[in-house]
């Protein structure tokens, strides 16, 4: 950490604990993202600073004891030092982003911080509102049944009751009926997606709003085994398995988008512009459409009975295709 | 003690005497007070170590937010002073309800990934030393989480001092990166994507690009305020445009075995029975109308179910599908 970042948060903890006289240094030390140990040299170095004169009366004067600190005198810092135009963008612009994502709820919660922001954050936020930083998701393009779901789903989530859920699974191509235990609504990378217990599985599920043809909320408990759900989705929703049989393909240049698309192990160019890509699926059928469909701009690599499956899949559906010209 | 102990307990106390003064402070007075100046006024070489060494204090208190305020308390004062008021200092007060609140952390945690996390937390950090309590696993019911992508906060920094950008961009039907220059006009999340929008001044028109296809760092170019944005500006609607590619709306009519093709039932506009028998099984051909945008992607779709559904019409259609079977089967 560098040693403006070390002032910046040092103009702020006076502040802070002047706000919650008692508080536990433990807990003042998570709240402002350092260890324990960090926040205790903190409190050393602020207790050699004060006003001019410097005398006993002048320095800032704190009670610190093994498990909590309370200010007693702040030397004038008693507030944080305003947003600056960066900090001001990253919540006003995050807030109006979010603010019109169709189905984030909230109840206009963002909409009344956003105002509170702006008028504390003055000339700062107004910076912000030059910036536009827009957030599409599934909702806002598949309107009303969508809307209606994720009330139905969220409502589950909030009460804690069980789902039944019609679901589309798109590996599979196939409709399936299931009871899963709610565990909460993710919103990734524009799409919504409900995190679940899939009582079948028996396993964690997340399940795309807009693949859930029906949902009915049950009059039994959520009831998710404990610690279920709850994971980090920053690196994307579905996670291959290890396990699962992993695809070779070589791309065209036309087919590129299919790397950008689907999550890959490994892509690699080659000279003539095209890429070989290798991908995890759980379903061989899934890769058998894909490739199908890329007609010309793909080749199956790996494995044999992958291109085999493929190009006699084409040839007996070519038989319906009598008056095409060869 | 370190050097950099010693300097941060330097700069803390400056800040405290500044807020502390409503005189003006001439660099003599200050060195005279906060401790850490000390030094022979005398000394022409110990006076300008100082000078040097309060200049880069000074510099760097702006560079964190605090006003430092140049000005002379009295028309004789023939030296500038220095003083920081309390009123620009201080964060105003703000009061957030709890559901206020957690929407300020889930607006922070927007940008974990995503460039403007350290610019996010030290705002939160403001937050709450202004008394605010931020659960920092609070939600709204909804959780959004974002992709990373490091050069959507220079974009933005780009988009509010209105300073153009450099890059080099690899187009999906370019072999190599070209260097582009944009506008930036704002930046968009599209599907989970992100793009920038702007006036591209190479190719003089707007452009949208897509950040995953940015080759290296994204670079500000030229003075600040070097344009203004255009009045109506759509976003969305210029990423969807870039990315819709053709807007070719139609409706296609195929024939699906019974049983088959889920997804394609899910959502088409009408299924029915066709009474066409099945050349190869007892049943008989349902029919099934899809609509469509992108007649390509659905050839590709269509094609991908194999003997499992035959296109009826359009023509352009069924040849297109005719075409990828023929493809795969002569390889």
């Amino acid at each position: 950490m560098s040693a403006t970042d070390r002032l910046g948060r040092l103009l702020a903890v006076v502040p802070y604990l002047l706000a919650r006289p008692g508080i536990r240094v433990a807990d003042a030390a998570g709240d402002l993202g350092v260890t324990e140990q960090q926040l205790r040299d903190d409190l050393q170095l602020l207790f050699l600073c004060g006003l001019p004169g410097y005398g006993p009366g002048d320095l800032i004067d704190m009670v610190l004891d093994e498990e909590t600190v309370t200010i007693t005198f702040d030397a004038g810092m008693s507030r944080p030092l305003r947003l600056t135009a960066d900090e001001a963008l990253a919540l006003v612009v995050a807030l109006r982003a979010l603010a019109e994502v169709p189905g984030m709820g909230g109840g206009g919660a963002l909409e009344r911080a956003l105002a509170k922001l702006e008028s504390a954050a003055g000339d700062a936020a107004a910076e912000a509102g030059r910036v536009s930083v827009r957030m599409d998701t599934d909702a806002s393009v598949q309107g009303r049944t969508d809307g209606e779901r994720l009330t139905v789903v969220r409502g589950a989530v909030d009460r804690g009751r069980a789902l039944r859920i019609t679901y589309y699974t798109a590996a599979r191509d196939a409709t399936t009926e299931r009871v899963v235990d709610p565990i909460r609504v993710l919103l990734v990378e524009g799409r919504t997606y409900l995190e679940a217990w899939c009582r079948g599985a028996e396993a964690v599920r997340r399940f795309r709003l807009d693949r859930i043809d029906a949902a009915t909320e049950l009059d039994e408990p959520s009831a998710p085994p404990p610690g279920a759900g709850g994971g980090d989705v920053t690196g994307g929703v579905f996670q291959p398995e290890p396990g699962d049989p992993a695809v070779t393909l070589r791309l065209a240049r036309r087919a590129r988008w299919v790397a950008e698309y689907y999550p890959c192990e490994k892509a690699e160019e080659e000279p003539d512009g095209a890429t070989i890509v290798t991908l995890r699926t759980g379903d061989l059928g899934w890769a058998r459409r894909l490739v199908l469909g890329l007609g010309a701009d793909a080749e199956v690599l790996d494995p044999p009975e992958l291109a085999d499956a493929v190009r006699s899949a084409a040839e007996s559906a070519l038989k319906y295709y009598p008056d095409q010209p060869v | 003690v370190g050097v950099s102990r010693r300097r941060t307990e330097r700069l803390v106390n400056l800040v405290l005497c500044l807020l502390s003064t409503r005189r003006f402070l001439t660099a003599t007075q200050i060195a005279r007070t906060v401790p850490g100046y000390e030094h022979d006024e005398n000394d022409p070489r110990e006076h300008e170590a100082f000078q040097r060494m309060f200049e880069r204090d000074k510099a760097e208190l702006r560079e964190l937010g605090v006003p430092v305020e140049t000005g002379t308390t009295s028309v004789f004062d023939t030296e500038p002073g220095y003083r920081v008021a309390e009123r620009d200092y201080a964060l105003p007060d703000i009061h957030l309800a709890p559901d206020e609140a957690a929407a300020v952390g889930l607006a922070a945690r927007l940008w974990q990934s995503a460039g403007l996390a350290s610019a996010a937390s030290s705002a939160l950090l403001k937050l709450r030393a202004a008394g605010m309590d931020v659960d920092p696993t609070a939600t709204l019911g909804v959780e959004p989480v974002v992709a990373g992508e490091p050069a959507v906060d220079v974009l933005l920094a780009a988009v509010r001092a209105r300073r153009g950008v450099r890059f080099d961009y690899r187009g999906s039907h370019d072999d190599e990166p070209v260097t582009r220059h944009l506008e930036p006009w704002g930046v968009v999340s599209w599907h989970g994507r992100w793009y920038v929008v702007g006036y591209d001044t190479d190719r003089g028109a707007q452009r949208s690009f897509r950040l995953s296809r940015v080759a290296g760092v994204v670079k500000p170019v030229g003075r600040e305020g070097a344009y203004t944005l255009p009045d109506q500006l759509d976003l969305l609607g210029a990423v969807a445009t870039f990315e819709g590619g053709s807007v070719d709306h139609g409706e296609a009519v195929v024939r699906v075995r019974p049983g088959a093709a889920a997804g394609l039932r899910r959502g088409a506009a009408a299924v029915e029975q066709s009474g066409d028998p099945h050349p190869d099984t007892p049943e008989t051909w349902d029919a099934v109308t899809v609509g469509y945008r992108d007649p390509g992607a659905l050839a590709r779709r269509l094609a991908g179910y194999g003997g499992d559904v035959v296109v009826t019409g359009p023509p352009e259609l069924r040849a297109a599908v005719v075409r990828h079977l023929r493809a795969v089967a002569d390889r």
